[in-house]
């Protein structure tokens, strides 16, 4: 008896809310603006208050620590590589470079070429490609309500990599003369070509009511795609090398075009993302719940996915396949700055992004002058790192 | 206030009749229990209500048609508490509170301060100001059950669906459970539609019982009419007594050994 009372504070139906014990009240100021809300709102106002600020002290922090971690890995990987300026002297020509600063960082033109042309490219689309594919890994695992979904579920990248093969394969003689490479565009297209065939099927089959039913369609499109995949590559044994390469990611030898063409995808999938983070925390309820929220359930959901399907495809068909980082990043993120997605998105775009520019750092010095994929660096570094952060952070 | 009026009320799963045409009119303030078997159409009927099956038929609350109606502006209509909800455990009470002010916030909106003080007054109102900035996860059976009606109730809906509300709750908490939605009921008058297992309870708490069976409606009316030992042989094969305490006409009913004549 006394344990539940002291528990539930319940002493009996009907019972005045004024006589109720209350852990911890601080009498409510006079200007309270909950004050006739309902009798004693006081009580849960001032808790919540202080827990309120501190929560908005900690969104802050994090956002905040999220902008100088991207920030840093930029200068980072600016700063390092095979060639190049003394690597303490970019920062400073960074900053020279900046509009309405002047200072001697002691680069000459031809090195700050280097920096500007060869680096930068690859800083900057590294960030782009990592921010796209945590962003819309966390948003794949929102809708969805399944923490082992990553970008590439849904087909996109199996989608992609047929495209590739297709144009290196069947397609080489065909296009050898043209002056734009059509790898990039027939890897997007065949992306998401592929996601919408698994959309269709997923529907067809059970409906979209259930996320689930489209996970396995997922699957079902996925496989049938790499076989197809892997019959071409087994005819044409001489291009293996090069789709490989192709298949295994890379950001070496990104140009400002490489950029130019994945912006405007990875803006659109941040941006659609970042607007529907308070959509994603009511899915955790579940779908029936947020239908019964007011949310439309079944388009809320395609929107998502077509945003985060788009920035996905984009840059897979760009850089190639780069694993572990649209699964991991949001978990990770989840684990230390907590599981809302008012924190989950903002944070796997700069985090992300931070993270595979400097995964792409040790891929250009530690087999110089040859790379290493991108795609292995990522795994090697994240898996321990995620691993460390299962075992220090208490989950709930 | 907001009278809930089901006219031919029916759902169909495939070629499955789940439902049959069923006609109520629930008052306003007024509590109906839905009892049956499993499989009899309760929570088909509670989720034809709520919008959540495709249903035929029509449903009006306060004289307004909830078919057609933008699913944001339903939501301020009626709410509705799962038989078992979806609860996330790294989710805090708070914030899982104000999910329930969902329907107010504009689609690329945030919750306002007046949403928060809603949120607020009805977690002091269900004795949670204690909880508000723990996880889900580390509540106990009870408590989250008190957090999932706080969430249905900051919705502020005139009528509050609840499907078996207290099937996972110990004796205790489900009296709790059920006080708390009486006590809420008289406090705002809302109209409530509750599935219930517990066939005692549902006669003690509910101002009306309606009894399905297979889709369709086998009894309605007061506990003491629609709760007989006969009927409830009949439809739940079950071997029962029924007393009625003679001083405050409370219907309760004796599970016995043996099998239904």
């Amino acid at each position: 008896m006394t344990r539940l009372d002291d528990e539930l504070h319940v002493t009996g139906a009907g019972t005045g809310a004024g006589d109720v014990p209350r852990t911890s009240t601080t009498p409510s100021p006079a200007g309270d603006p909950a004050d006739g809300a309902s009798e004693g709102a006081a009580g849960a106002t001032s808790v919540l208050d202080e827990a309120d600020r501190s929560e908005r002290r900690r969104d802050v922090r994090w956002l905040v620590s999220g902008l100088a971690f991207l920030v840093g890995a930029v200068v980072v990987g600016a700063s390092i590589g095979p060639a190049g300026p003394e690597w303490w002297r970019v920062p400073l020509a960074l900053v020279d470079h900046l509009p309405l600063i002047s200072l001697d960082s002691g680069v000459s033109e031809a090195e700050w070429n280097i920096v500007w042309q060869i680096r930068m490219p690859r800083v900057v689309l590294g960030g782009l490609v990592g921010a796209a594919l945590s962003v819309a890994g966390a948003g794949y695992q929102g809708v969805f309500r399944n923490p082992l979904v990553d970008p590439y579920l849904l087909g996109a990248a199996a989608g992609a990599g047929l495209g590739a093969t297709l144009v290196l394969t069947v397609g080489r003689d065909a296009t050898v003369g043209w002056p734009i490479d059509p790898v990039q565009t027939v890897a997007f297209v065949f992306a998401l070509c592929t996601v919408a065939v698994t959309y269709f099927v997923g529907a067809a089959f059970g409906g979209t009511r259930s996320g689930a039913t489209l996970v396995l369609a997922g699957v079902a499109v996925v496989s049938f795609v790499t076989a197809v995949q892997t019959f071409l590559l087994q005819r044409n044994l001489d291009v293996v090398r090069e789709v490989f390469q192709w298949i295994l990611g890379r950001l070496s030898g990104s140009t400002w075009s490489d950029v130019r063409v994945v912006t405007p995808y990875v803006l659109v999938a941040v941006a659609v993302l970042l607007l529907h983070r308070r959509h994603l925390d009511v899915f955790r309820v579940g779908d029936e719940e947020a239908a019964t929220l007011g949310v439309s359930v079944q388009r809320t959901r395609l929107v998502i996915v077509v945003a985060a399907t788009l920035g996905t495809a984009a840059v897979v068909s760009v850089s190639g396949l780069i694993g572990f980082v649209g699964l991991v990043v949001p978990h990770a993120i989840r684990l230390m700055a907590g599981a809302t997605y008012r924190r989950v998105i903002p944070l796997s775009i700069l985090f992300g992004g931070g993270f595979l520019i400097l995964a792409d750092v040790p891929g250009r010095m530690l087999t110089s002058p040859a790379e290493t994929p991108i795609g292995v660096v990522t795994a090697f570094i994240g898996a321990p790192f995620f691993v460390y952060l299962l075992r220090t952070r208490k989950v709930v | 206030m907001a009278a809930v009026d089901l006219q031919d009320v029916a759902v169909r799963y495939g070629s499955h009749q789940a439902l049959e045409p069923y006609v109520d009119r629930v008052g306003a303030g007024e509590w109906l229990g839905v009892i049956g078997p499993n499989g009899a159409g309760k929570s088909s009927l509670l989720k034809a209500v709520a919008g959540l099956v495709p249903s035929t038929g029509e449903v009006t609350v306060g004289g307004t048609t909830l078919r057609g109606l933008h699913s944001r502006r339903r939501a301020t209509q009626v709410a509705y508490v799962a038989q078992d909800p979806l609860i996330p455990d790294d989710m805090s009470v708070f914030d899982y509170v104000l999910l329930g002010r969902t329907p107010y916030v504009g689609y690329f909106g945030a919750p306002t301060g007046h949403d928060r003080d809603v949120a607020c007054s009805v977690i002091d109102r269900l004795r949670l100001g204690g909880f508000a900035t723990r996880m889900l996860g580390s509540l106990s059976g009870g408590e989250r059950q008190r957090v999932v009606l706080a969430r249905a109730l900051a919705q502020e809906a005139p009528v509050l669906l609840l499907d078996e509300p207290t099937s996972a709750l110990d004796i205790g908490h489900q009296q709790q459970a059920l006080e708390l939605v009486t006590e809420l009921r008289e406090h705002r008058r809302i109209t409530v539609i509750a599935a219930m297992h517990d066939l005692t309870l549902a006669g003690t708490y509910a101002d009306r019982l309606v009894m399905l069976d297979g889709g369709r409606v086998v009894a309605a009316g007061a506990a003491h009419e629609v709760l007989t030992a006969e009927r409830l042989g009949e439809v739940f094969h079950v071997c029962v007594s029924v007393d009625v305490d003679p001083d405050d006409g409370t219907v309760i009913v004796v599970p016995r050994r043996g099998f239904p004549a």
